[in-house]
């Protein structure tokens, strides 16, 4: 059996100061069923989560008490994708047909500040300055850099792209494209990485209706399928965010498990992919993200990026609504943006944006604290 | 009398006139963490001891951190008086990339594969007067390197 994404709806990213995470969540929610055509009271289950903006099953009292099964998801930057994976398991077990998945978020302005003894590590390591997802991005794309000769020129274009195509999405948070060298010369951050390179906390909201496929044509004529979601841990050795030492030998990265494992389930490889979403925390971590997860090799982005391969018109196409970097990143809601725009992508709604040729797969990629990623293919 | 104080019990050799990390290594696979654990995180095994990771290393990988990041940071500066510091993970000859603040704090004084000195130097005062101390790496000086 397989499942089916049969409604999409993204209340949109950015700042929303009127409105609480957990309305920004029931908005996209209502915007999904919409989309579906059906009411809250035909969800048999949902699954949601958000890190700063409360819990998931509390929109029950915005959208109706039903009594259906509600589960609150919490899983990191992967939260979304974990929420996803738990739905598609509900639908392939046969024991739903239709439910949804629900992210949202609002975090404080700034840097994230997350405390250590939530992550098992004593005072001393945030007391000291060592806990900040910054320079772990940082120094992982330092070394990348140094051990697979990408230069500081890969990193703008990464973000020039990102923020060309934010001004494309009606929905993306930075709509104002940059240039090379508003980019190239903005403050630096946290060597190598300047200010237009890293993403910012926002707020927003995504959710989508999932059906068991034998079904979907019941509510849609063109319902996409969910052909795989797979969530997975660090390796030990793994290189990772929140790490107070390091293993010698460097293991895969878990993004590279979830990956293999995803092309795997889906039984296709990432040759077949026409539009991918990979995570873009900041520039250097999509050009990682671009070799962890198949589709190229390691060093080769310098090369594909000056091409312009990764633009909308190019071969492989990354991150076609802006990414993390034009969205900005409410944790609970930024994989399943992912998810929505790839859906869009296939259905052929892309607008401005619209990938040509008419793609027919996609791929979903989020990583994150404190070692996880999460990866899902869709089809049409 | 105002005292030295680690800021953290065993990750350092305190006081000494040579410190040296303090790491734990499993007695089944031979890996080594730091801070010590009981708890092998690679084998799953919890026969791990104690030991000495050494003070010299050398720069694996390196950023510097711009801005006086928000609470759980806690030292004694202001926005005004924050200095932008080094950070990375040296690779120790105890078998382990150790992540620690860097004294060197411009990316021209900055390499990876550098050679890296231990330090321990006070990180902050206590409400009683008293150095705080925690662990640091500068680079090795010329004259030093061979020794
Ligand atoms: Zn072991």
């Amino acid at each position: 059996m397989e499942v089916a994404i049969i409604g999409i709806g993204l209340h949109r990213f950015g700042r929303s100061p009127d409105m609480s995470g957990l309305q920004q969540g029931a908005a996209a929610v209502r915007a999904a069923l919409a989309d579906a055509g059906l009411s809250w009271k035909d969800m048999q289950f949902a699954y949601g989560g958000s890190q700063d903006a409360g819990n998931a099953d509390s929109l029950v009292n915005e959208l109706g008490l039903t009594s259906l099964q509600f589960t609150n998801i919490w899983n990191g930057c992967a939260t979304g994708g974990s929420s996803l994976h738990a739905a598609y398991s509900a639908i392939k077990s046969g024991q739903y047909d239709l439910g949804v998945v629900v992210g949202f978020d609002k975090h404080p302005r700034g840097a994230f500040n997350p405390q250590p003894a939530d992550w098992g590590l004593d005072d001393w390591y945030g007391e000291t300055g060592l806990m900040l997802t910054t320079q772990f991005f940082a120094m992982k794309i330092q070394r990348y850099m140094h051990d697979h000769g990408i230069s500081e020129d890969a990193l703008v274009r990464v973000s020039e792209k990102a923020f060309a195509n934010g001004s494309l999405t009606p929905t993306a948070w930075r709509q104002q494209p940059l240039s090379y060298a508003d980019i190239a010369n903005s403050a630096m951050v946290s060597d190598p990485l300047r200010k237009y390179m890293f993403c910012s906390p926002a707020e927003g909201g995504a959710a989508l209706i999932l059906c068991n496929a034998d079904k979907a044509r019941q509510f849609t004529r063109k319902p996409l399928l969910l052909k795989a979601a797979a969530v997975r841990t660090r390796h030990y050795g793994s290189f990772e965010v929140f790490a107070p030492s390091q293993a010698m030998h460097v293991a895969d990265a878990p993004t590279v498990t979830a990956s293999r494992m995803a092309f795997e389930l889906a039984g296709i490889g990432p040759e077949d992919v026409d539009v991918m979403q990979l995570q873009d925390t900041d520039s250097g971590t999509e050009i990682i993200h671009m070799a962890e997860n198949g589709f190229c090799e390691h060093g080769e982005q310098e090369q594909l990026l000056r091409d312009g391969a990764t633009q909308i018109g190019g071969r492989m196409p990354v991150n076609t609504d802006g990414g993390c970097l034009a969205n900005g990143e409410p944790v609970g809601a930024s994989g399943l943006r992912q998810v929505y725009e790839v859906c869009v992508q296939l259905r052929g709604e892309g607008g401005a944006r619209q990938v040509p040729n008419d793609p027919a797969v996609g791929y979903t990629h989020v990583y994150g604290a404190p070692g996880v990623s999460g990866v899902n293919i869709i089809t049409r | 009398m105002s005292e030295q104080i680690p800021i953290h019990k065993g990750l350092f050799t305190w006081p000494s006139s040579r410190p040296q990390l303090l790491g734990s290594r499993c007695k089944q696979c031979g890996e080594t963490a730091f801070p010590a654990q009981v708890d092998c995180r690679s084998c799953s095994g919890r026969d791990t001891e104690v030991v000495e990771l050494g003070d010299r290393g050398t720069l694996w990988t390196w950023t510097i951190q711009t801005f006086m990041p928000k609470q759980p940071y806690h030292s004694d500066e202001t926005e005004a008086s924050f200095r932008p510091y080094g950070v990375g993970y040296v690779e120790m000859p105890g078998g382990v990339r150790v992540e620690a603040r860097l004294e060197p704090s411009t990316r021209e004084q900055l390499a990876i594969g550098m050679p890296m000195q231990l330090n321990i130097v006070p990180f902050r005062t206590d409400a009683s007067g008293n150095q705080i101390m925690t662990f640091s790496f500068s680079a090795v000086e010329e004259d030093q390197a061979w020794k």
